[in-house]
């Protein structure tokens, strides 16, 4: 079995580590390393539907293939090269049909709905080459409206016990939906499923709103609003759609907030006098500290994962640059050190590596450096790549990339930070400033 | 084998319809814009050519200050410098207002697309503040001036050139009369 798959993987692991590729049993796994450079081979036969679950069960299974298609790590199977039918949840796989369409991983489920009118969905996750289940069945119950919830958390399951990672499939996007030609554009906030369905939105486009960002337990959302004509930043609450004002001072703008692993603490980006500089707030008591004294311009703060560190663009050198300082502030150190303008940095949620935007011989990058600024790699170039945000596992960027000229257009994109598997995330129309939350 | 079927975690299935205060539930909790209002006179977009009250020929009228005396000035890249021109316009501006004192004034600052969002809020906010300091130093009161950034979100030019970018990284000085503040 690892044989098998190694021989599908660039053995850039083995070479790394110094082994030889062995030919072992093993379970079935993808070792996700830059190596990856053939997705895996998998099927996910409809699920077999029970009672009144058959497009339903059409539609999780076409779903969960997507998610893990999605991801470049996988690949499909199309079902009309499938030799075996699975006909019935409890009968024994026919693992020779498998194997012979190459099938390494196998997703086998059933579709009911209880008398209540619940979805009841089963599956389980095969190793087709070991013959053997990975992982134990389980149960899912919700209801029928949340197909895709329960779709996308079997692919999170899927994708976990194969890939040994947390998955990121249910989970959601705040972006900032727009409209209309670049000198009139209308902004306005809107949340979505990871993959684009189920747009919702959360404010009108009466005024410019910017950078929305989830709390840590994606209950919340700080957004720049300029309803009161100066931009000022505001928390939302995402289940009532209700929101307060959060930082108030007069004469001063706000602007470029995050949430601390806490979901507590807040930095932010302050502008009086015309200079900007970093700010924290207790949201809970509204207390503020500064945390920047600089004449420069310090911006895009963002938290490390444990909250005890901060990183931050600042263009005190004369360029910006990017820098880390302890979360009270204090002395702060360069971590860019590369040719061009660097900005927007975003620490991951592992908490070992910082995305970022780079502006180099104009064109935009979203690149990621170790915490320390070591190991920089560009993961995208184009004529405006811009506002890196983390996918739960920290496998996956999304950003907003922008198109030149009189009719450019903002879209949301991903990229693996490998650098591999660039997509365009489908909105209805213009999107910019991408969220993550938390998996769900 | 035996296969065990766990159950899943709680489901709670939050309301697919969680959200939807769509625009028009939010409208109704929106305040009006601050620039919204009938005094303010908005150079972005299509009121460009409609210049508030008054004729340019009346010197005490917001549009003499616009095409007049001139309502904007324009920044070198990535600077926030005033050169001698801007410095002239703003003596100018510093002049109309200090004569019609029933004005005040929100100081627009914007940058062109190239740069994060983030870091041209701040220049803008660096350029409206240098059009303060300067209309400060000649005599306007800060009483009656504000300053905003809208970073690189309202461009009036748009192509993806120079010459488009020389025309949005500028700061405006938008006049209405007791707006206020």
């Amino acid at each position: 079995m690892m044989y098998r798959l190694v021989t599908l993987l660039a053995l850039i692991m083995a070479t790394l580590s110094g082994m030889p590729a062995k030919a072992q049993d093993g379970p079935l796994r993808i070792e996700i390393t830059e190596g990856v450079i053939e997705p895996m081979p998998f099927a996910v036969p409809e699920f077999v539907a029970g009672g009144a679950g058959g497009q339903v069960a059409a539609d999780i299974s076409n779903l969960i293939a997507a998610d893990l298609a999605g991801t470049g790590l996988f690949r499909a199977i199309p079902s009309n090269a499938f030799i075996s039918r699975v006909t019935s949840f409890s009968s024994p796989i026919q693992f020779a049909d498998w194997k012979a369409v190459n099938a390494q991983a196998l997703v086998t489920g059933a579709v009911d709905v209880d008398s209540a009118g619940k979805l009841v969905v089963r599956f389980r996750v095969w190793d087709v080459f070991a013959g053997q289940e990975l992982g134990s069945g389980q149960q899912l119950v919700g209801t029928t409206d949340g197909w895709r919830r329960i779709a996308h958390k079997i692919a999170d399951q899927v994708y976990s016990r194969i890939t040994g990672e947390g998955g990121y499939f249910d989970s959601r996007v705040v972006f900032v939906s727009e409209t209309g030609p670049k000198d009139k554009r209308a902004k306005r906030l809107a949340i979505m499923d990871y993959d684009g369905a189920n747009v919702t939105y959360l404010t009108d486009s009466a005024s410019l709103v910017l950078a929305p960002r989830f709390s840590p337990t994606g209950d919340r959302i700080l957004y720049t609003s300029y309803e009161t004509g100066f931009p000022r930043i505001y928390v939302l609450d995402v289940q009532s759609v209700s929101r307060r004002v959060l930082e108030t001072q007069d004469g001063a703008m706000s602007f470029a907030p995050r949430f601390g692993p806490n979901g507590r603490n807040v930095v932010y980006s302050l502008t009086k006098g015309g200079n900007t500089d970093i700010y924290s707030m207790d949201i809970n008591s509204g207390v503020s500290q500064r945390l920047t004294s600089a004449p420069s311009i310090e911006t895009a703060p963002s938290y490390s994962p444990d909250g005890s560190q901060i990183v931050f663009q600042s263009d005190r050198t004369g360029t910006s640059q990017l820098y880390v300082m302890g979360a009270n502030g204090g002395e702060a150190r360069r971590i860019s050190n590369g040719e061009g303008l660097y900005g927007t940095p975003v620490w991951s949620p592992r908490g070992d590596l910082i995305a970022f935007t780079k502006q180099s011989k104009r064109r935009f990058h979203i690149g990621v450096m170790r915490t320390d600024g070591s190991e920089e790699r560009l993961l995208t170039a184009s004529f405006l790549d811009e506002g890196p945000t983390w996918s739960p596992n920290g496998r996956v960027i999304m950003f907003t990339r922008e198109t030149q000229g009189a009719t450019g257009q903002a879209n949301l994109y991903s990229v693996d930070i490998t650098g591999r598997n660039l997509r365009r995330v489908p909105t209805a129309g213009g999107a910019s400033d991408p969220a993550w939350s938390p998996l769900q | 084998m035996q296969t065990k079927f766990e159950r899943g975690e709680p489901m709670s299935f939050l309301k697919t319809t969680l959200i939807l205060c769509a625009g028009l539930a939010l409208a109704a909790c929106t305040d009006p814009g601050r620039f919204d209002g009938d005094n303010t006179v908005d150079l972005n977009g299509d009121n460009a050519s409609g210049y508030g009250s008054g004729t340019a020929s009346d010197p005490s009228s917001p549009a003499y200050f616009q095409q007049a005396v001139g309502d904007r000035v324009l920044f070198v890249i990535d600077t926030y410098t005033l050169t001698d021109i801007a410095r002239n316009t703003l003596d100018g501006q510093a002049r109309w207002l200090l004569a019609n004192t029933d004005y005040q004034a929100v100081i627009e600052g914007h940058a062109d697309e190239q740069g994060t969002r983030e870091y041209n809020l701040a220049l803008g906010a660096r350029r409206a503040n240098s059009v303060q300091e300067y209309l400060l130093s000649q005599g306007v009161p800060a009483s009656r001036m504000r300053v905003v950034s809208y970073g690189k979100e309202r461009p009036i030019e748009i192509c993806s050139d120079e010459s488009c970018y020389a025309q949005n990284r500028r700061a405006v000085t938008v006049i209405s009369i007791g707006a206020g503040m």
